[in-house]
C-alpha cells in the first residue's frame, strides 16, 4: 500500500514536472554568461539533451553561498576554485558530485568527491615577443632580469590568480620567498585588484609582463590569430589552477543535477571548454583536444597545494609578499 | 535665521535625513548579526593610516587647484565655455577601471608625457607611488571642486560686481571683500566631500599606488567580504571609515558660516574687473592647463574604444538599457531625499547636519549591500531587487554632493525671501513651488545630472548578486574584461562614458534653460 501511495505521488510529480519544464539554477561567476564566456554554449547543449531550462545566476560565488546558506536557489554551482572550496564545503551545502575521479586527466591526483573540476590553466607570466626578446627561461631568470623590465601582477587579497601567484613564490621558494619577492618588487610595476586590469595594461603596452595564465596565448593565437604572445615556461614548475562544479544537497531536481554533472564529464562539455573558456578540458586526453591546442606550449612540472595545505600556508605566503613590497 | 522654515519642510527633511541614516545603520545590523568573534586583521594599522593620509593630500590638492581653476572660468567667457565646464565634469563620473586606462595612456611609461619627455631626451616619470595616487584622484575629484566652487562665483550677483567695478577695487580687495567670503562658504564642504571621496578609494590607489603599500580600508573590506568572509573585520573596518569620514565632515561643515553672500535681482553678471594683462593670460593658462590635465585621458579612453564600438555584442545595448533605469530611478531617490533635506540643513544655523548625508557615502557600498542581501534573503530574493538596490544605494553615494550642490544656494533664498515670503504667507509646497524651486533649478538639474551619470559610471553593488539579463553597463564591461575582449570593453567605456555624459547634459541644461546663464 505504502509503496502504492509512494508510486502514486510520484507519477503526479511526474506529470507536474512534464507540465512544466523544470529549471536547474546554476549559480556561475560573472565572466561566465557573456557572450564570449563559456554560459551561453553550456546551457545550449546542455539543453539539447535534458529537456530543462538551464538559468544561470551569476555574482560573486562564495559570498553568495555564505549569505545565503539554505536558502540558496542553487542546484548546482560552477566556477568555485580550489582555494575556496574549503570555505564552500564547510557551509555543508554541498553533495557529493557522484563522478568517477579516474576518469579526470589532470596534471595532478584528484580524490574530492564534492567538487569536480572541469577546467583547469596554470599561472604564468605572458609577454610579447615583439616588445620582449630575451624571456626569462626560469623563476630564478625572473627575479634577476634588469630593473626596467615592468611586469603587473594582482593582489592576492582580491583575486583569485594574485593569490595563486603567492602560493606558486612559495611552493617554489619556500622559507626564501620573503627574498624573492624582494628581489622580484623593483620590478613590478604595480599590483591590480584584478585580473582585467593587469592584462588591459599588458595589452595596453603599459608593463612588459603579466600574471596571467598558461592558456592565455591560446586566446590570441585562436580568436586574434596573434602568434607574439607567450607564456613563460620555467622549470620550476607552475601553480595548478583549477575551477569546479558541485551538486547543492538539497536541490530539488537532483535528477537534473546529476545528469548536470555527468554532463560536465562528457566529451561535449569537454571539447567545448578550450575554445570556449580559454583553458583546458580536465577530463579529455590530450589528443582529443581540439585543433591546435595540444600544440600550446605547457609546463612539464605541476605545482599545486591541495585547499588544507593551502590554508595552512596561505596567511605566511600573502605575508611575506606584503612585507617585501612595502619596504 | 530671517525665517524658519514651515514645520511641514523640517519634518519632512528629518524624515529624509533619518531615512538616510536607516538603511546605512541596518546594513550594519545586518552584518553584525551575522558575525563571529574577531578583530583587526595584520596591515590594517598601516591601511587607516594610509587611507586617511592619501584623501588629506587629495582633497587638499583637488581644493586648492580648483580654487584659482573655478576663478578662471567664472571671468572669462569664450566659446565652447559651457561645453568645457561641462567636459571638465567628465572624470568624476568615470567608472575607475576606465579613468585607470586614460589616466595611464598620459601618465604611463608608455603614455604622452613619457614619450614627450624621451623625445626631449628627459628621464622617464613614472607615476605609481603616493603622486599617482593624489594625481588620480585629483583628476576625479578637481572637476567636482572646480564645479562647486565655480558655482558659488556665478551665485555672485551681479549687483556686486557692478559695485566692486564703480568702486574701482583692486584685485586683492575684490578677493576681500567677495571672494574670501565666498570660499569660506564652499571650501569646507567642497575638501570634506572630496575627504570622504577618496576615503573609500580602493582599485584606484593600489593600481596607481603600485602595490600593498597603496592599501586602504575599502580593500581590505573588500578582503574580507569577498575572500575571508570574515564579517567582524568587515564591520570593525566600516565603523572605522564612517568615523573617520564622519568626523572629518562634522569639523569641516561647522566651519561653514551660516550668512550668505546674499541675493541680487538675477541679472547676467558682467565682470568689469580683472580685465588686466597679466590677470587675463593667467586665467588662459590655467583654463588651458586645467582642460588639457582632464581631456587628454578622456580623449585616450575614447580613441581606444572608438574601435571597439563595433565589436561590442546585443547584451552590451540591454546592460546600457539597465543602467539607464538605473540612472531615472537614482535620481527620483535623489530628489526625494535630497530636497527636504536641503530645505532643513538651510534653515539651521549651522552647517553640521549636512554630515548625515555623507552617511551614505562614507559607508562601504559592499557593506551596505551586503548588509541588506542578509537583511532581505530571508523576506525575498535579493536577485529580484538587485536593480533597485543598486539604484538606492547610488541615490546615496550621490546624496552629499547634492546636497552640497543645493544647500548654499537654498540658504541665500531663505536668507532673502525668507521675510516677505512669510509676510505673504507662502509656506509648505507654495513656498517651494514660487520661491525656492524656481531659484534652485539650476542646482536640481546639477544635482540630478551628477546623480544620474555617477550612477551609470557605478559598477555598485550590482557585481555581488546579478542576473545575467540584469547587468549594468559597468558590470557588462567588466565581464568582456575577464574575457579577454578588451576592445568591445574599450567600446563598451565608450559607449558609458557618452551616456554618463548624456544623462549629465541633459539634466543639466534642464536646469539652466531659460534660467539666468
Amino acid at each position: 500500500m505504502k509503496h502504492l501511495t509512494f508510486a502514486a505521488v510520484m507519477t503526479l510529480a511526474a506529470g507536474a514536472a512534464q507540465a512544466e519544464t523544470p529549471v536547474l539554477t546554476v549559480y556561475a561567476g560573472d565572466y561566465f554568461t557573456s557572450e564570449w564566456g563559456p554560459g551561453p554554449v553550456i546551457e545550449a547543449e546542455f539543453e539539447k539533451v535534458c529537456d530543462c531550462d538551464l538559468q544561470f545566476s551569476t555574482g560573486d560565488l562564495l559570498p553568495r553561498l555564505l549569505l545565503e546558506g539554505k536558502r540558496t536557489k542553487a542546484d548546482v554551482v560552477i566556477g568555485l576554485t580550489s582555494d575556496v572550496t574549503a570555505k564552500a564545503r564547510a557551509t555543508g551545502l554541498f553533495a557529493p558530485h557522484g563522478q568517477d575521479n579516474s576518469a579526470l586527466t589532470l596534471p595532478i591526483e584528484w580524490t574530492d568527491d564534492v567538487f569536480l573540476p572541469f577546467n583547469y590553466g596554470h599561472t604564468a607570466f605572458v609577454f610579447d615577443d615583439t616588445r620582449m626578446e630575451n624571456p626569462p627561461a626560469t623563476f630564478d631568470d625572473l627575479l634577476n632580469m634588469p630593473d626596467d623590465v615592468k611586469i603587473v601582477i594582482q593582489d592576492p587579497r582580491t583575486s583569485i590568480s594574485g593569490l595563486a601567484l603567492v602560493l606558486w613564490v612559495e611552493a617554489v621558494y619556500g622559507d626564501k620567498a620573503q627574498e624573492a619577492w624582494g628581489k622580484l618588487a623593483p620590478k613590478i610595476l604595480t599590483v591590480t585588484k584584478d585580473w582585467s586590469t593587469s592584462y588591459g595594461m599588458f595589452t595596453d603596452g603599459e608593463a612588459d609582463m603579466v600574471l596571467s595564465y598558461t592558456t592565455s596565448p591560446a586566446y590570441h593565437m585562436f580568436a586574434e590569430e596573434d602568434f607574439t604572445k607567450h607564456a613563460a615556461l620555467f622549470p620550476e614548475g607552475h601553480y595548478f589552477m583549477v575551477e569546479t562544479v558541485a551538486k547543492v544537497a538539497d536541490t530539488d531536481v537532483p535528477e537534473l543535477a546529476d545528469q548536470f554533472m555527468g554532463f560536465v564529464m562528457s566529451e561535449t562539455f569537454q571539447k567545448l571548454i578550450p575554445a570556449a573558456n580559454w583553458s583546458l578540458p580536465s577530463a579529455l586526453p590530450q589528443d582529443q583536444w581540439p585543433d591546435g591546442w595540444a600544440k600550446l606550449d605547457l609546463p612539464e612540472k605541476v605545482l599545486f597545494y591541495d585547499e588544507t595545505e593551502a590554508a595552512a600556508v596561505q596567511e605566511k605566503a600573502i605575508e611575506a609578499w606584503r612585507s617585501a613590497l612595502t619596504q | 535665521m530671517a525665517q524658519r522654515a514651515d514645520p511641514v519642510t523640517r519634518i519632512a527633511g528629518m524624515t529624509a535625513a533619518g531615512l538616510t541614516v536607516a538603511v546605512v545603520l541596518a546594513a550594519c545590523v545586518g552584518i553584525v548579526s551575522r558575525a563571529e568573534p574577531g578583530g583587526f586583521g595584520p596591515g590594517d594599522g598601516a591601511a587607516i593610516r594610509f587611507t586617511v593620509m592619501q584623501a588629506l593630500l587629495s582633497a587638499g590638492f583637488s581644493v586648492v587647484l580648483a580654487v584659482p581653476l573655478a576663478r578662471a572660468l567664472a571671468r572669462r567667457q569664450f566659446f565652447g565655455h559651457g561645453l568645457l565646464v561641462m567636459l571638465l565634469g567628465v572624470p568624476f563620473i568615470l567608472p575607475v577601471i576606465v579613468a585607470v586606462i586614460g589616466l595611464l595612456a598620459v601618465f604611463g611609461r608608455n603614455g604622452m608625457l613619457n614619450t614627450v619627455l624621451g623625445a626631449m631626451g628627459l628621464p622617464e616619470l613614472s607615476i605609481y607611488g603616493l603622486h599617482g595616487v593624489v594625481l588620480a584622484h585629483v583628476f576625479f575629484n578637481l572637476p567636482l571642486a572646480t564645479r562647486l566652487l565655480l558655482q558659488g562665483w556665478q551665485s555672485i550677483p551681479a549687483e556686486r560686481f557692478r559695485l566692486v567695478a564703480q568702486l574701482d577695487l583692486s584685485p586683492r580687495a575684490v578677493a576681500r571683500t567677495l571672494e574670501w567670503p565666498l570660499l569660506r562658504q564652499v571650501v569646507p564642504g567642497a575638501f570634506a566631500l572630496i575627504f570622504v571621496i577618496c576615503l573609500t578609494s580602493f582599485a584606484v590607489a593600489l593600481t596607481l599606488g603600485g602595490g600593498p603599500r597603496a592599501t586602504t580600508i575599502e580593500l581590505a573590506i573588500y578582503q574580507t567580504f569577498r575572500y575571508d568572509f570574515d564579517l567582524t573585520r568587515a564591520a570593525l573596518l566600516s565603523l572605522v571609515q564612517l568615523v573617520v569620514a564622519g568626523s572629518a565632515a562634522l569639523v569641516a561643515l561647522w566651519f561653514i558660516p551660516s550668512v550668505g553672500i546674499g541675493g541680487g535681482l538675477d541679472r547676467v553678471p558682467r565682470r568689469w574687473d580683472a580685465r588686466g594683462g597679466i590677470q587675463r593670460w593667467g586665467d588662459v593658462a590655467l583654463i588651458l592647463l586645467g582642460a588639457a590635465f582632464l581631456l587628454l585621458p578622456l580623449g585616450a579612453v575614447v580613441l581606444r574604444g572608438v574601435a571597439g564600438l563595433p565589436m561590442m555584442p546585443a547584451s552590451v545595448w540591454q546592460a546600457a538599457g539597465a543602467s539607464l533605469g538605473v540612472a531615472m530611478l537614482s535620481i527620483v531617490v535623489l530628489l526625494v531625499l535630497a530636497l527636504p533635506m536641503a530645505g532643513w540643513i538651510a534653515d539651521r544655523a549651522s552647517g553640521g547636519v549636512e554630515a548625515i548625508g555623507l552617511f551614505g557615502l562614507s559607508a562601504s557600498p559592499l557593506m551596505i549591500g551586503t548588509g541588506w542581501f542578509i537583511l532581505l534573503n530571508p523576506v525575498v530574493d535579493p536577485v529580484a531587487l538587485a536593480l533597485p538596490v543598486t539604484a538606492l544605494v547610488n541615490a546615496l553615494m550621490a546624496l552629499p554632493f547634492a546636497l552640497r550642490i543645493l544647500v548654499p544656494r537654498l540658504r541665500d533664498t531663505l536668507h532673502e525671501y525668507g521675510r516677505l515670503s512669510a509676510s505673504l504667507q507662502m509656506r509648505g509646497w507654495s513656498l517651494w513651488r514660487w520661491v525656492i524651486l524656481p531659484r534652485l533649478r539650476p542646482q536640481v538639474g546639477f544635482a540630478a545630472g551628477l546623480t544620474g551619470a555617477l550612477s551609470i559610471g557605478d559598477l555598485g553593488v550590482i557585481a555581488l548578486f546579478a542576473d545575467p539579463d540584469r547587468a549594468t553597463l559597468p558590470l557588462q564591461m567588466y565581464r568582456l574584461m575577464g574575457s579577454y575582449q578588451m576592445q568591445a570593453a574599450a567600446g563598451a567605456a565608450v559607449l558609458l562614458l557618452v551616456m554618463a555624459l548624456g544623462v549629465f547634459w541633459i539634466c543639466d541644461r534642464g536646469g539652466r534653460w531659460h534660467a539666468a546663464d
